[in-house]
């Protein structure tokens, strides 16, 4: 999966899943407070990414990630792992 | 000090319909909610007859971090809530800032519980069910999600007393309020309507099995009764000391005088007349009339055949046989743990509109309920009193009497 299918689907389910506008998804947003993550919902993204890319994240994988791109590039190197 | 205890709102969502309007208009015209669902015969039940309500649409109303932790308890709870909360003229920002209690009856999440399971099963992986499903699973469910809600600040807890949970939380919240610890307080009762809800209930063989004709199945005291058919849905009532409805300048629906309660200690599923009555007599001596001043009976009968006929001697033994009485779940099937709180609704609207509700199906009375003065076709009729039965398993059994305010 190249990075622009990654980024296409990334928007598609995180838009759906936190019920926030596609176009608030830029690369160089700030994840946690475009989706309005709390506690939470860091357990429902766990859900959605292994449903949507079937890879687990952990805590500590969210460590380096702060904007849209760094989780873009977070997915490229679990896919790439698998 | 004791306080009077009113009523100054209510809301419904039932398989008689969505609002107070359309059940009230239900409810006079006889409309059975009952129907024959298929999946219920593919999921291996005895019977596939159920009441039947939909999953509301909450996405116009609650945020997705509201709405997570909901599953059929909870959503029905939140749409009877909603609307029982602007009957009584209430809003968010005026509970917040005040101190409004809640005690819902409920007595299963099954629904919820069988979806996570089937999902840890699938995935072997505990940390892939959500973070809903906790909020779901627990009984308290509908106490969680509503009074985050609806930002409530008083007492806060679940009652459970199997099919008379929702009688019983009316009867809690008018002792807390009688006796001052509570200005206001909301209750209710929820029941999940999914097969997984149901399916241990089926088990029993103790649902009808008249799958050919649905509207005709659910016949509380009629002598060719087979048994009880499923529903479910969500009721709430909003009672407040009266000093309170007074001061807000909002209308008196009713006034609860009475709340009677009693265990059987006896038998896991079977009735007892020794129980229903001591439950019946303690409402009456603690609304302080004789029993002759009920105008109208809304009784617990769920259309099995022992049931039925222990609450009619019961009935008959401490009122006699002139006091009209009808079973509401003629119409609905048995709403469960939703039904003390259901029946106390849909007996106020018949209280506000001036008409007894039919038990429809009432062909043929067997040897006990020829003993009672059974409605069989709506009646226009005054209710000035009325008392409403509800009896769980395990032998637990509430009775409540409601007093009409002019």
């Amino acid at each position: 999966m190249n990075r622009e299918t990654i980024i296409e689907t990334v928007k598609d389910f995180l838009s759906d899943e936190f019920e926030v506008d596609k176009s608030k998804i830029q690369p160089d947003a700030n994840l946690q407070e475009t989706l309005d993550l709390d506690s939470l919902d860091y357990v429902d993204l766990v859900v959605v990414i292994e449903e949507n890319f079937g890879f687990k994240v952990t805590g500590e994988d969210f460590v380096s990630v702060s904007t849209f791109d760094d989780f873009y590039t977070l997915v490229e190197k679990k896919l790439a792992e698998k | 000090m004791e306080h009077r205890v009113v009523i100054t709102g209510m809301g419904i969502y039932s398989c008689l319909g969505e609002n107070l309007n359309d059940v009230r208009d239900s409810l006079f015209q006889g409309k059975s909610g009952v129907i024959y669902d298929e999946i219920r015969k593919d999921f291996g039940f005895r019977s596939a007859l159920t009441g039947m309500v939909k999953d509301p649409d909450l996405t116009q109303f609650l945020s997705r971090r509201q709405r997570i932790g909901m599953h059929q308890p909870a959503m029905y709870a939140y749409m009877a809530t909603k609307e029982a909360v602007e009957n009584a003229g209430l809003d968010i920002d005026f509970l917040e800032k005040t101190e409004t209690g809640l005690i819902y009856g409920n007595d299963s999440t099954a629904g919820s519980v069988g979806e996570t399971i089937d999902r840890i099963r699938e995935k072997n992986d505990t940390t892939l069910v959500g973070s809903g499903a906790i909020f779901q699973n627990m009984n308290c469910t509908v106490n969680m999600n509503i009074s985050t809600i609806f930002k409530l600040k008083g007492i806060n807890f679940t009652l459970s007393a199997a099919c008379a949970s929702g009688s019983h939380s009316i009867g809690m919240g008018y002792l807390l309020i009688k006796q001052g610890l509570q200005e206001r307080v909301i209750c209710g009762g929820a029941q999940e309507i999914n097969p997984t809800a149901m399916g241990s209930f089926d088990g029993l063989s103790v649902f009808s099995t008249k799958e050919s004709t649905p509207t005709k199945a659910s016949r509380p005291f009629d002598r060719d009764r087979d048994g009880l058919i499923p529903s479910g849905g969500a009721a709430t009532v909003i009672l407040e000391s009266y000093e309170s409805a007074i001061k807000r300048g909002v209308p008196i629906l009713g006034e609860l005088i009475g709340y009677g309660f009693s265990s059987n200690g006896d038998h896991l599923s079977n009735p007892n007349i020794d129980g229903q009555n001591r439950s019946l007599n303690m409402a009456l001596k603690q609304a302080n009339i004789d029993a002759n001043k009920i105008d109208y009976i809304n009784a617990h009968a769920t259309s099995t055949p022992a049931g039925d006929s222990v609450e009619a001697e019961a009935i008959h033994r401490v009122f006699g046989g002139k006091v009209a009485v009808s079973s509401t779940k003629s119409m609905t099937g048995h709403e469960c743990w939703m039904a003390g709180a259901s029946e106390v609704v849909y007996s106020m609207l018949m209280m506000q509109n001036n008409f007894i509700a039919p038990n429809i199906n009432f062909e043929n009375p067997d040897d006990t309920s020829a003993k009672i003065n059974i409605i069989a076709e709506t009646k226009q009729q005054k209710i000035n009193y009325f008392l409403s039965n509800s009896f769980g398993f395990g032998g637990t059994n509430s009775s409540l009497i409601i007093k009409k305010i002019d």
